[in-house]
């Protein structure tokens, strides 16, 4: 089987992204160029006529592996609002349940001559395993897989970040609670740095935060307080229910006294600091209604920007894959 | 039959020797190194200027899955690409379908080696019944049908007290026990060395201490119990320090690790390749350095292959969901002669680990190239490079992480009770 690193097959031969499987390893240019893209789409959502025809003609298959409304949502938006027809299969409920393996689906899908895939799977490394596997002329977008990545998530928050405090330099960004299992973090960490943020600051228990993420340049904080410290952004996790029976946590009222976001705990952050969730949001778990609910709260606004983000991301992968092959067609 | 190797660079660990000498065979045995025997004249001989004369290698890991996996490899497919890497004595795994629980399987699996005509197969028996932690096998029942040793494989017995019983009885027939040691409540549900590599890519992680505790316990239950242990496939640095403490202390244990923990570290996970996917997981560059040092120390007594075969769609899928192991069994020798290359062991060391060494583990009469040993060796050539790909492949399985690479040194001929088993085309 090939073997690639995953930072080098997102990437056609002039540097522009054909598939969207991580942020690690791709440039500030190329995050910048997501942001300002995702930022010229947001004023055509206004618009009456919502539609530019990007992607007219093509076909995008929404493939969830896992149960999403809201992510699968938005990227049926933002396909539709490229012109793309879109499939959407639900594929947790579909074939691979029966024993069919994730390659036969993959070259069932393949065969009906589709060009992107957008994929959500349990697994990390799955939208890898899929770009590796599938016809080179699909474009792969990821998300999310596993723990790993959820790159579209990170980078709508990016964009979310980047209007309300103009710029990445200097700022402090925490990220509070399941840091363990979520691929939000993950991505997060990767844009932050990238864009040029150099204090992140993750923020749970030790069951929740991994030691090993200070390798990756992020500082680990067990006590809110010192984590929300003068932040400008604070993000706030969704801390599963599951989390209570695998022995990561005692009790939501002990993590919510812990490392809840409420008025008073948000008090330690800079006055003008926002708070970002990815959703849904467990009122009184991670975080307090008052908050959820202020004008602090820019949590809708992740939503809108998300659906640009998206655009932005597709229509950015689809002309990378059209330029290579355009390139392997003229070699032939 | 009377068989004179002339020319080659006899190198055998278990004499110190490293010369270029003829070896003199006769019967299935070597009968002289060196000087001819008198009654010599008139005999086959087969030149090897040039080449190397080694042991045949004794792997204590080759799993031939059969019975029960003809899919992923077959007595006969493993045998032979087991002889075509210079491995004439293997000792295959109880985790076969049926389990080798009952005497009938043992005795199937080496019936049909013996029909293979390959490798001298000995297989290891379960320690409890269908691997299942609960009740002992027919231990001395097993070993009366040729099993060297009794082994619960990979699945940890939960009950400290069936292990403990398990421990005593086999000890009370003097029965060798294999540990793979590993606290399933910790390694449950990990697919790769815990740590920054395995965070970032958002893979479960498989911590040390499900090696280390485990370890501990099973050392603590070997010292009171008085049983003959070999501990299988270490992965840690700390289990290194763990078993040198433990021989220091006079138990009687031995140990091996498997070739690809001394060659890669979690490092190759950024890939997310299956191929990759092995139990054990390969740890850190630390761990990798400390189990040389192992080595070199003598606290490791065997490199194993670790051959697991798999056919190709076990491994066509995102990382977690690969079934673990790889087969390299026929690469053994040029890959572990890497680690000589790089400087860190020498050529006598690595022999040792992959001869006598493993022999010595398991109370096996091979591994050495003695006058009066049996006459498995190996002629070797040193220095030609080729392409190990599909095409030179003899294995069922398709897994390897070093599949497509070139290696240095090729197995040419490979002899076994004086009889040549494999000749490269």
């Amino acid at each position: 089987m090939m073997r690639s690193d995953p930072r080098a097959l997102q990437l056609n031969e002039q540097g522009q992204l054909k598939h969207f499987l991580t942020l690690d390893g791709l440039s500030k240019d190329i995050l910048t160029e997501i942001l300002d893209r995702a930022e010229s789409f947001l004023s055509m959502g206004e618009q009456s006529v919502k539609k530019v025809p990007l992607l007219r003609g093509k076909t995008v298959v929404n493939l969830f592996f896992e149960n999403s409304t809201r992510t699968r949502t938005t990227f049926e938006l933002a396909a539709k609002r490229l012109s793309a027809d879109v499939i959407n299969l639900n594929i947790a409920t579909s074939a691979t349940s029966k024993g069919e393996s994730l390659l036969d689906t993959l070259q069932n899908l393949e065969a009906m001559q589709s060009d992107m895939f957008v994929v959500r799977h349990q697994d990390s490394g799955a939208p890898h395993f899929i770009a590796e596997n599938c016809t080179p002329n699909v474009a792969i977008i990821n998300a999310g897989d596993g723990r790993h990545a959820h790159p579209t998530q990170a980078m709508l928050d990016m964009l979310t970040i980047r209007r309300h405090k103009g710029q990445f330099e200097g700022l402090k960004v925490a990220i509070v609670g399941d840091i363990l299992h979520s691929r939000v973090a993950r991505s997060e960490l990767h844009a932050l740095k990238t864009l040029g943020v150099d204090d992140v600051r993750l923020v749970g228990p030790k069951t929740l935060v991994p030691e090993y993420f200070r390798d990756m340049g992020a500082t680990i904080c067990h006590d809110l307080k010192v984590g929300l410290d003068d932040v400008d952004v604070v993000v706030m996790l969704r801390l599963q229910k599951e989390r209570m029976a695998g022995a990561l946590l005692p009790s939501e009222s002990e993590f919510y006294r812990l490392y809840g976001l409420t008025e008073e705990t948000l008090a330690w952050a800079k006055p003008d600091a926002i708070v970002m969730h990815p959703g849904p949001i467990n009122r009184g778990v991670e975080i307090s209604s008052e908050v959820a609910d202020s004008d602090r709260a820019v949590i809708l606004d992740q939503v809108t920007n998300g659906i640009a983000v998206r655009m932005a991301v597709m229509s950015m992968a689809m002309s990378g894959q059209m330029q290579e092959q355009q390139a392997a067609g003229d070699e032939d | 039959m009377k068989l004179r190797i002339s020319n080659g660079r006899v190198i055998d660990p278990s004499q110190h020797l490293d010369a270029v000498v003829d070896l003199f065979v006769e019967d299935h045995r070597i009968v002289a190194i060196g000087e001819a025997p008198s009654d010599f004249d008139d005999c086959d001989v087969i030149d090897v200027e040039g080449k190397w004369i080694l042991p045949g290698l004794v792997d204590t890991a080759v799993a031939l899955r059969e019975p029960g996996y003809s899919q992923k490899g077959t007595i006969a497919s493993e045998g032979r690409a087991a002889v075509s890497g210079g491995v004439t004595t293997l000792i295959c795994p109880p985790n076969t379908k049926p389990i080798v629980d009952t005497p009938a399987v043992a005795a199937l699996i080496q019936d049909k080696a013996d029909d293979a005509g390959m490798a001298n197969v000995f297989p290891i028996g379960a320690l409890t019944q269908g691997l299942q932690g609960e009740q002992l096998s027919n231990m001395v029942a097993l070993t009366d049908a040729g099993c060297v040793a009794l082994s619960n494989h990979g699945y940890d017995i939960a009950s400290n007290r069936v292990l403990s019983r398990a421990l005593e009885y086999a000890a009370t027939h003097d029965l060798l026990v294999v540990f793979h040691s590993d606290d399933s409540s910790l390694s449950e549900g990990g697919c790769a060395h815990e740590g920054m590599m395995s965070t970032m890519h958002g893979l479960a992680g498989i911590p040390e201490t499900a090696e280390t505790i485990a370890l501990m316990r099973d050392l603590l239950l070997v010292e009171k119990s008085g049983v003959r242990a070999h501990f299988a496939r270490i992965s840690c640095a700390k289990s290194v320090e763990m078993i040198a403490n433990a021989k220091a202390s006079g138990l009687d244990v031995t140990c091996d690790v498997a070739l690809h923990n001394l060659l890669l570290t979690d490092e190759v996970l950024k890939e997310f390749d299956g191929q990759f996917h092995v139990i054990p997981p390969l740890r850190s560059e630390n761990d990798r350095l400390t189990l040389i040092e192992g080595l070199k120390t003598g606290v490791i007594n065997a490199i194993c292959s670790d051959h697991q075969p798999h056919e190709k769609m076990a491994k066509v899928a995102p990382f977690a969901a690969t079934e673990s192991g790889m087969a390299n069994v026929e690469v053994l020798l040029p890959l572990a002669l890497r680690l000589m290359d790089e400087g860190d062991l020498s050529l006598d060391q690595l022999l040792t680990a992959l001869t006598n060494g493993p022999a010595a583990c398991f109370g096996l009469e091979a591994g050495s190239l003695a006058a009066g040993s049996f006459a498995d060796f190996v002629i070797f050539d040193s220095t030609e490079k080729w392409l190990w790909n599909h095409s030179t492949r003899k294995s069922k399985g398709l897994n390897s992480g070093f599949s497509g690479e070139e290696m240095t040194g090729r197995v040419v001929q490979t002899f076994i009770s004086g009889q040549r088993v494999y000749k490269l085309n």
